[in-house]
């Protein structure tokens, strides 16, 4: 289950020489296939794939009371579920940090970039909102379920209508068809995790790639804007490496969007 | 009467809904399906076997069947909380029932397989479509196994039965209402999970065995139909 040292060590060999196991380029994605609308149930759904890699992302709208603190905001809730049925190293239980940590990443990408227009998300100031349920399963593990989540939640929401609300009798019409997209900005968010391997930087690792980052970084980017990010793992960066990555992180994120444009009407 | 009865979505009584099935949907795992009836949609995969953990599980005589079944929190019209339920525990449970009697894992002392479903779109007859997924998983694995393992619900609407409830049914409430029974059958004609929900009388009960075999019989060659495309696939 575990990749071996000596993977790891061939790994950082042909890194050094700008090289992978699957010929692709230190900045290069796998193939990204989108399926949108997979679960008729669900307010907004997406299926993404990058290589072997799979998430399930799903939208519920609920109404529920404000925050005090923001009575006229709708809520925005992720969470994430690392299925064992994903991978044979998630295990049942009650979550574990590493997939408390990718929902909270995904959910601060989404929240920062204020790509949900949560003004617009009020039914009556300070009684009632709509509360957005972001809920991420993984299918399969090869890698990089980090970037794969943020993309499937994003594409998502843009594929999400809002049910019908009866405010009268306060009951959300959920067998009547919705119709109001639920608004969000045109600026694409996505975000990126940029790991480091020896003295190499990457993108969209593979389980095995990933198996022996040493660092990693993730950029919640919108192309013009950064909103977000995290730093991972024990190793350093210095700063020369983390200039690289911010420069990297515009270029993916063009490549990226220009993907996926057609799933984010 | 018989003739008269119309079901909600216009299917025939003994019509099941469009049946989609597909083995080796997920990389990672040792063995894994697809199963839906119309809208209701289960995945299945299969890990194992390996040893058991932890330790203190583990069956010195013979080998352990693990399923998990839970719905996706999105599945349903009302979101569930994700994680397990009483409901899912059950089910899980269920349908470790419904799958031992076809596994042959007496070799695998110390050993689990598990099986993990998830439903991905709840139409009703979720726990069916998940056995017959597990099933497949099973089989896609290469555990060793007697046979496959089918489900279907059956349903009395009001005084009819219907085979392969869907959730317009299951809410069903003129006349007597509604009342599911889901069932599986393994290849042999042998019932391995019952359950019913209503009210029904003996000798009605007797023809949903009958109704329910028929329709597994079909559900059967479906399944069979799918592990063998899937080994043509890798040929």
């Amino acid at each position: 289950m575990e990749t071996s040292n000596l993977t790891g060590k061939t790994i950082q060999k042909y890194l050094n020489e700008g090289k992978r196991f699957d010929e692709r380029k230190l900045e290069e994605f796998r193939d990204i296939e989108v399926e949108v609308g997979v679960s008729k149930n669900a307010e907004g759904s997406a299926r993404v794939k990058i290589g072997k890699t799979e998430v399930i992302v799903g939208i519920k709208l609920d109404v529920t009371t404000p925050y005090p603190d923001s009575p006229t905001d709708g809520n925005l809730m992720v969470t994430t579920e690392l299925l064992p049925l994903s991978s044979p190293r998630f295990e049942l239980g009650p979550p574990k940090i590493d997939s408390i940590e990718l929902g909270r990443i995904t959910d601060r990408m989404i929240r920062e970039s204020k790509f949900i227009q949560l003004d617009k998300l009020c039914i009556k100031a300070g009684e009632k909102v709509w509360n957005i349920f972001i809920d991420i399963y993984s299918l399969n593990d090869d890698g990089n379920l980090l970037d794969a989540a943020g993309i499937g939640a994003v594409i998502a929401l843009k594929n999400t209508k809002i049910p019908k609300y009866d405010a009268e009798n306060e009951k959300v019409l959920r067998d009547e068809t919705p119709e109001t997209p639920l608004p969000t900005s045109n600026d694409i968010p996505l975000s990126f995790t940029f790991h480091k391997i020896g003295d190499s930087i990457i993108v969209d690792p593979t389980r095995e790639e990933e198996d022996f980052s040493e660092s990693r970084l993730t950029i919640g980017t919108s192309g013009k804007y950064i909103s977000s990010m995290q730093k991972g793992d024990e190793k350093e960066l210095t700063p020369e490496e983390f200039k690289h990555i911010v420069d990297l992180s515009t270029q993916v994120w063009k490549d990226i969007s220009k993907k996926i444009e057609k799933y984010l009407k | 009467m018989t003739k008269e009865f119309k079901r909600p979505d216009g299917r025939k009584i003994e019509e099941m809904r469009p049946i989609r099935a597909e083995v080796g949907i997920i990389p990672n795992a040792d063995g894994s399906a697809m199963f839906a009836f119309g809208e209701t949609i289960a995945i299945a995969a299969v890990y194992g076997p390996k040893k058991m953990h932890p330790q203190h599980m583990q069956n010195p005589e013979k080998g352990t069947l693990r399923c998990t079944y839970n719905m996706m929190s999105f599945s349903v019209k009302d979101r569930i909380r994700p994680g397990p339920s009483r409901r899912s525990m059950e089910i899980s449970k269920i349908t470790e029932w419904a799958l031992s009697p076809i596994v042959l894992i007496d070799d695998y002392a110390n050993n689990v397989i598990d099986v993990h479903i998830q439903i991905l779109q709840a139409n009703a007859s979720t726990r069916c479509a998940g056995i017959n997924a597990a099933a497949m998983a099973l089989a896609h694995a290469g555990i060793p196994m007697k046979g496959l393992a089918s489900s279907v619900s059956i349903g009395k609407l009001d005084t009819q039965l219907v085979v392969d409830l869907n959730k317009d049914e299951e809410d069903w409430e003129e006349g007597e209402g509604a009342t599911d029974m889901p069932i599986t059958f393994t290849d042999d004609g042998k019932i391995t999970h019952f359950q019913l929900d209503g009210k029904i009388t003996p000798e009605q009960l007797k023809e949903v065995v009958d109704l329910g075999k028929k329709a597994c019989v079909q559900i059967n060659e479906i399944q069979k139909k799918a592990l063998k495309d899937a080994l043509k696939k890798e040929e």
